[in-house]
């Protein structure tokens, strides 16, 4: 069990981005998280991941568990091989090595097992396998993305998180990453989605979070999510009578006034 | 013609030892994104470590030892005086390795003393001849040094767990972080290959001489030489060093036939090379164009 309790995270010591905030990751299991530009979800993440302390941000108040052992004071390396991979936003592949020597770099921690995991992540990629010799900048988007996945999964975690994995995919390569999610979720590891396609991101989690400024707005079951009509109309852009003739701006303001209210 | 050979010849002896050096400065920046200053003062403290080993176990005992002395030493100096300072400016820490650079050498001075001190190779200023052409023994040997050298630094790089995790944590540092990568280990394993490859450069430097105080002069010449090749890129910095050197014994040798030139210009050979690729192609040979938005 992943957990996050009442964290607290401050930039700089100044900028207060995360405000008492908590999620649970249960093994095996999907969690989606929302939410908009600056709502604090990659840090977020740096948090579980004890990247904060190169972006100068630190845990100011609250805990982040994994398996009930406080993990947010360990360094990144110890976490990884405590089964956490995160695959960063914007892919963060390292272009001028080959596909295989990324996903090398992803079994560090853990040398001796890279030969088995190598072969696993070429199963569930085989386009890499194709690949595997190439610069690893040289690749189109998608496979970059592929690459960044494996990449994590070399590391052999039982929590996985991703950062925006559709970010600037084709739709048709959106659909393949989720279809690669969930096979990564039914081989057994844990996925905590971070996207700003709540589409997505609904369709294949169990449970779902809005974070909207350092906060935690909406936690519910994705079902329950995806039929909100708050979330339908600001995530998803549909209105609540379907066949609905279009908003006005002075609607979109009025949104926003509303949207401080949720829950 | 067998002038421009033996010259040639001798170009790329004295060019291994820039190369070996300009590895040095390569490696630590790639790693750290910093230039350390400290390079000559490693070389000399390597070069002396050998004087001091020699008559005790060996020449050839003595190189790797105090390569490996230096190469611990430099550790020290990173660990206790560089690391302190991560995320400060790279200026901050080139200043600082400036500092540890004098301070190092005025140690070192200290155990040269006032003898005359060899680090007792065993080629002197013989020389080995085929046909017309002869070659000091002592190029060939850094010749061969630097080729096993880098040789097996490409290996490093390219089939090891460490050597893969430098390259990527020069890349990106924070990916590499995030994959649990130690990037205290990577700088710190920089620092010591700079410091044992500086050592078996300033033994080249010295065979077939006397070891002194100012022998780190040599070690400055790899400024140019990183400049020539690019300042993030290792085979630059061989392609480089060969480069410089045997400009710089071309020099010697033909500098002569132009009367105004005077002696001894091939001393500012590769400052003024270095001055000319600043102004033509400030990024080098091999280096990385620097992309910065105005």
């Amino acid at each position: 069990m992943l957990r996050v309790r009442n964290l607290e995270v401050v930039y700089d010591d100044v900028m207060l981005v995360l405000r008492g905030l908590s999620i649970t990751v249960p093994p095996g299991g999907i969690v989606a998280l929302l939410g908009a530009n600056g709502a604090g979800k990659t840090t977020l993440l740096r948090a579980l991941t004890g990247l904060l302390d190169i972006h100068h941000g630190a845990v100011v108040r609250g805990e982040v568990t994994l398996d009930d052992e406080p993990v947010h004071r360990l360094r990144p390396a110890a976490i990884v091989r405590r089964g956490v991979a995160q695959v960063m936003e914007g892919r963060r592949i390292f272009g001028e090595l080959t596909v295989e020597e990324n996903l090398r770099l992803g079994g560090h921690t853990d040398p001796r097992r890279i030969t088995g995991r190598l072969s696993e992540v070429y199963d569930l990629f085989p386009v890499l396998a194709d690949r595997r010799r190439r610069t690893a900048g040289y690749l189109s988007g998608g496979e970059q993305q592929m690459l960044a996945m494996g990449r994590a999964l070399m590391a052999g975690p039982r929590y996985l998180l991703l950062d925006e994995p559709s970010l600037g995919l084709a739709p048709r390569l959106v659909e393949q990453i989720r279809e690669l999610i969930v096979a990564i979720n039914a081989a057994g590891t844990a996925v905590l989605l971070v996207e700003q396609n709540a589409t997505m991101a609904l369709s294949v989690a169990a449970h779902g979070y809005v974070l909207e400024t350092g906060r935690v707005v909406l936690d519910k079951p994705a079902a329950q999510l995806l039929a909100d009509d708050d979330v339908r109309e600001f995530y998803l852009g549909l209105h609540a009578g379907e066949g609905h003739t279009r908003r006005s701006f002075r609607d979109v303001k009025h949104y926003r006034r509303r949207k401080r209210w949720l829950s | 013609m067998t002038e421009l050979i033996e010259s040639l010849l001798r170009g790329l002896g004295t060019g291994s030892v820039y190369a070996l050096l300009a590895l040095g400065f390569v490696i630590i920046y790639k790693a750290t994104r910093v230039i350390s200053f400290a390079q000559p003062a490693f070389m000399l403290a390597g070069v002396v470590a050998v004087t001091y080993l020699t008559p005790t176990v060996g020449f050839w005992a003595a190189v790797p030892l105090a390569a490996a002395g230096t190469g611990l030493l430099a550790l020290g100096v990173e660990r206790t005086a560089v690391r302190p300072m991560v995320g400060r400016p790279a200026f901050v820490v080139a200043i600082i390795t400036l500092g540890v650079d004098v301070a190092v050498r005025v140690v070192v001075n200290a155990f040269i003393g006032l003898d005359v001190r060899h680090v007792g190779d065993p080629w002197g200023l013989r020389t080995l001849a085929v046909g017309p052409v002869e070659m000091q023994q002592r190029h060939l040997a850094a010749v061969v040094a630097a080729a096993l050298l880098v040789a097996g630094l490409f290996a490093f790089f390219r089939y090891t767990r460490t050597g893969l995790a430098m390259r990527a944590a020069a890349l990106d540092q924070e990916a590499a972080l995030a994959h649990g990568v130690s990037v205290g280990a990577v700088f710190a394993v920089s620092w010591a290959l700079a410091g044992g490859l500086a050592a078996v450069a300033g033994t080249f430097a010295a065979a077939g001489g006397s070891v002194d105080g100012a022998l780190w002069l040599i070690a400055l010449t790899a400024l140019p030489v990183i400049i020539l090749g690019g300042l993030d890129s290792l085979p630059g910095a061989v392609v480089g060093g060969l480069a410089v050197g045997v400009l710089q014994e071309l020099t010697a040798t033909y500098a002569n036939d132009v009367a105004w030139l005077g002696g001894n210009v091939s001393v500012i050979t590769p400052y003024v090379l270095m001055l000319v690729v600043l102004l033509v192609r400030p990024y080098g040979l091999f280096g990385t164009r620097e992309v910065e938005r105005v």
